[in-house]
């Protein structure tokens, strides 16, 4: 285990320094100036010099990365070239919209689809199955900006049920989950679809394996079987989606964000990239990669929960 | 008794109701782009302009609705007779949000700042003019001008020329302290800026007392949370295809107005074979002016034959000097030695008038035998591949400055112009204040580049707003990027 564990963790390590260098040097590579993207087409050469000169964007490359990485193992993460704001203030904002709606189209998309998925398999070639079949084919057609404008067309401008988008912030939880409700449900559809699918064959499968025949011969009812054998074996690749899925939900719900103008971690890159506020994307992208790269470290670790032959490594 | 309690209750709820739609007195307005701080003397972005300008921040002398020039802190000014010195009055009791006092010290203060060596006002040209200013009292301030300078009052009243307080200088960026009726309560970044009356305000109490600015960038979102009434007003609404449904919606009234924005095809006039006027001639006779303005914009948007808006009382129509007429524009190429046309390339920046009229005017270049390679941009890239480096052909872009046919006298400027001829002109125009040569040099002006066919002149852009039909005092141009929030109100 504990083998397991240092190895796991010593590829983390490895990953970030890794995406570090390879976000630095993809800004570096990229287009585009911060500072005469602020002042416009007016500006005079010098004064664009100035503002360089001021955000210390005319050090050498070397000097930046090696500053930048000082000062994220000192925790700062320095400030906007655009917001004037320290970045780290930027993300936190963030993520108290990006976490949540991850989350919560998390706990939707796994709420409905491990429940789905047993059903399918169990009643393999059944109605059942054949409906939750076609039903997640179309979820996964669907792309989900087009789903969630016709949930903006539907329970906004149709019923007046929902605003069309926007945050009120957590001081009012209540109203602040009511607007990520839609939001987690165009995010969630797809990723139920997928998930629900990956739990039927993966169930499956092992409904086919020889323990759960001698489970059976054993005199265990198929209930029993079902749900101390093969559910429990079936999960692994389930958690192996739901990790990707995470990350996924977590960094690639930009269009998601803007379909609802939600104030979150995709939109900010997205901004910060058009802006060439390089600061805040190499800071915001580090974290994001940092973000993934725990999740999986952490999907390992359940992986070690539910199956213990990887526990005594 | 009980009749009498009844009544008071219904009297009572009745006023409260009333009391209640009266008192609706605050507004929530849709922009596409979210500025990236709130201080017009830091960043170009017009976003800052939009929400700031003459809310939060006041000039010596500010814009009106139709891009005239009024007072603002000065209440009035007196010009030497040689047009080099001005002298500002300014208003007593002004106040900034923070309770410190306005007075002449803070002018000399803004001005040295935006002029000095290190400073990064984004448009730090137009104080170059200034020799010297002076507070000569608490009221009255002095300013001394190199040379003559017609515009001057006109380049005062920019946003880049508000008057800021020394104290607060440094921190304008996150929290804009000024002397206007409103102050930042809150900015949530990404997704909405609010402003609030100010209790202390020197001047008239405002209508309006609590503003919202919400930030949301694609349009199909932008015309959702204006059908769901989550919004009052979207000046510039990004979706023209939507505007017939908020027409035909009694709930809204949609205006369509013109702003500063000229669209060009720009042209860089070094780029072989863009640089034989012939050949860019031909260009300009190739193109259907109308056609890219209903494929780009849904048919809003008036044709230019020049670099100058149409609303401004100088303008002159010259779109005859560059009609539509593909013959033409095929005899010219073959005059030029280019008979079978040529290729160049078209870089277009993200905004979709570029993007959609840029796939129309290759068509229609293709028709006289002029082949182009189009690539889309983003901005950072089309400000250092087209703006900085001048390395494309062709571009479209919307100059939304006002008033910058000046720019075809600057060098370098990626359109690489360079006419003596106009040099003068504009320098001519530049020291004259009389408003009849000026008048006349400005035709000049424009008839010169029109002529030297610089640029494709295209069409000024136009500004579609969307609004709550209740919503009264809305500008309909935008002569400059100003939402004046003191000049609206709610009907009854």
């Amino acid at each position: 285990m504990l083998r397991y564990l240092t190895a796991r963790f010593a590829s983390l390590a490895v990953s970030l320094i890794v995406a570090s260098l390879v976000i630095f040097l993809a800004l570096e590579v990229v287009p585009g100036d911060p500072a005469s993207f602020m002042l416009g087409l007016e500006a005079s050469p010098e004064t664009v010099a100035n503002l360089r000169h001021e955000l210390g964007l005319d050090a050498p490359a070397v000097t930046r990365y090696f500053s930048w990485m000082a000062g994220l193992a000192a925790g700062d993460f320095g400030i906007s070239y655009t917001y004037r704001v320290p970045v780290v203030e930027l993300i936190l904002d963030r993520i108290w919209v990006s976490l949540p709606l991850a989350l919560y189209a998390l706990a939707l998309s796994t709420l409905i689809a491990l429940p789905v998925g047993i059903l399918a398999a169990t009643h393999r070639g059944g109605i059942a199955d054949i409906t939750v079949m076609g039903a997640t084919q179309f979820g996964i057609a669907v792309p989900n900006f087009w789903f969630g404008m016709l949930l903006v067309a539907l329970f906004a401008l149709t019923l007046r049920l929902f605003s069309a988008g926007g945050f009120p912030g957590w001081s009012d939880p209540a109203a602040a989950l009511k607007a990520l409700t839609l939001p987690a449900i165009a995010l969630a559809l797809p990723q139920a679809s997928i998930l629900s699918r990956v739990m039927r064959s993966s169930l499956l499968d092992t409904l086919d394996e020889d323990y759960i025949r001698t489970a059976r011969a054993k005199g265990l009812n198929r209930r029993q079987v079902l749900w101390r054998h093969a559910v429990r074996n079936a999960l692994i690749p389930v958690l192996t989606i739901l990790g990707l899925q995470f990350s996924f939900l977590i960094s690639g719900a930009i269009i998601i964000e803007n379909v609802f103008y939600l104030p979150g971690m995709g939109r900010l890159i997205f901004q910060s990239i058009a802006a060439r506020d390089l600061i805040v994307v190499k800071n915001a992208s580090l974290l994001l990669v940092m973000t993934i790269t725990v999740v999986t470290f952490l999907v390992d670790i359940a992986y070690a929960a539910v199956d213990p032959r990887l526990r005594k490594r | 008794m009980t009749q009498t309690f009844r009544a008071t209750l219904l009297a009572g709820a009745l006023a409260l109701a009333a009391g209640m739609a009266a008192a609706k007195s605050d507004v929530t307005i849709g922009f596409q782009l979210e500025p990236p701080n709130l201080d017009p003397t830091a960043s170009a972005a017009a976003a800052i302009d939009s929400i700031v300008y003459a809310n939060i921040f006041q000039g010596l002398t500010r814009f009106d609705s139709n891009g005239g020039v009024i007072p603002s802190l000065a209440e009035s000014w007196d010009i030497s007779e040689d047009g080099k010195v001005y002298t500002f009055h300014l208003k007593s009791g002004v106040t900034y949000s923070d309770g410190t006092e306005f007075e002449a010290t803070d002018v000399v203060h803004s001005i040295t700042r935006a002029k000095a060596p290190d400073s990064t006002n984004p448009r730090k040209s137009i104080f170059e003019v200034i020799d010297k200013v002076e507070a000569v009292d608490p009221l009255t301030v002095r300013i001394t001008l190199k040379r003559p300078k017609g515009g001057f009052l006109f380049d005062m009243a920019r946003g880049d020329a508000v008057i800021i307080a020394p104290e607060s200088a440094a921190t304008n960026v996150t929290n804009p302290v000024g002397t206007g009726p409103y102050r930042l309560e809150d900015w949530v970044k990404g997704d909405k800026v609010v402003l609030v009356a100010r209790d202390d305000f020197w001047g008239e109490k405002p209508a309006i007392t609590r503003a919202t600015f919400r930030f949301i960038s694609d349009p199909t979102a932008a015309f959702a949370a204006m059908m769901s009434g989550d919004l009052d007003y979207f000046p510039a609404f990004p979706a023209p295809e939507n505007l017939p449904q908020f027409e035909a919606d009694p709930r809204f009234r949609v205006t369509v107005g013109t702003t500063e924005g000229e669209t060009i095809l720009s042209t860089n006039n070094k780029m072989p074979p863009l640089d034989d006027v012939r050949v860019r001639e031909a260009i300009a006779h190739a193109i259907n002016r109308q056609e890219v303005i209903d494929g780009a914009y849904y048919g809003y948007g008036t044709p230019i034959g020049t670099h100058f808006a149409p609303h401004n009382p100088d303008y002159v129509d010259l779109t005859a000097l560059s009609n539509y007429d593909p013959e033409k524009s095929k005899a010219l190429l073959a005059e030029a030695g280019y008979p079978d046309g040529f290729t160049t390339t078209l870089k277009l920046p993200p905004p979709s008038y570029a993007r959609r009229g840029g796939e129309i005017i290759a068509a229609q270049l293709a028709k006289v035998g002029i082949k182009v390679e189009i690539s889309n941009l983003e901005w950072a890239q089309w400000l250092d591949e087209v703006y900085k480096q001048t390395n494309y052909g062709l571009s479209i872009v919307s100059h939304v400055e006002p008033f910058d046919i000046g720019i075809y006298a600057r060098k370098p400027y990626y359109f690489n112009y360079d006419s003596p001829e106009f040099d003068a002109i504009y320098a001519e125009l530049d020291a004259t204040s009389d408003p009849a040569k000026r008048h006349e040099l400005l035709v000049k002006a424009q008839e010169k580049i029109a002529r030297d066919y610089v640029n494709g002149f295209l069409f000024q852009l136009p500004l579609m707003s969307v609004s709550n039909a209740k919503l009264q005092g809305l500008w309909v141009n935008a002569p400059a990027p100003v939402t004046d929030l003191a000049a609206m109100s709610w009907a009854e």
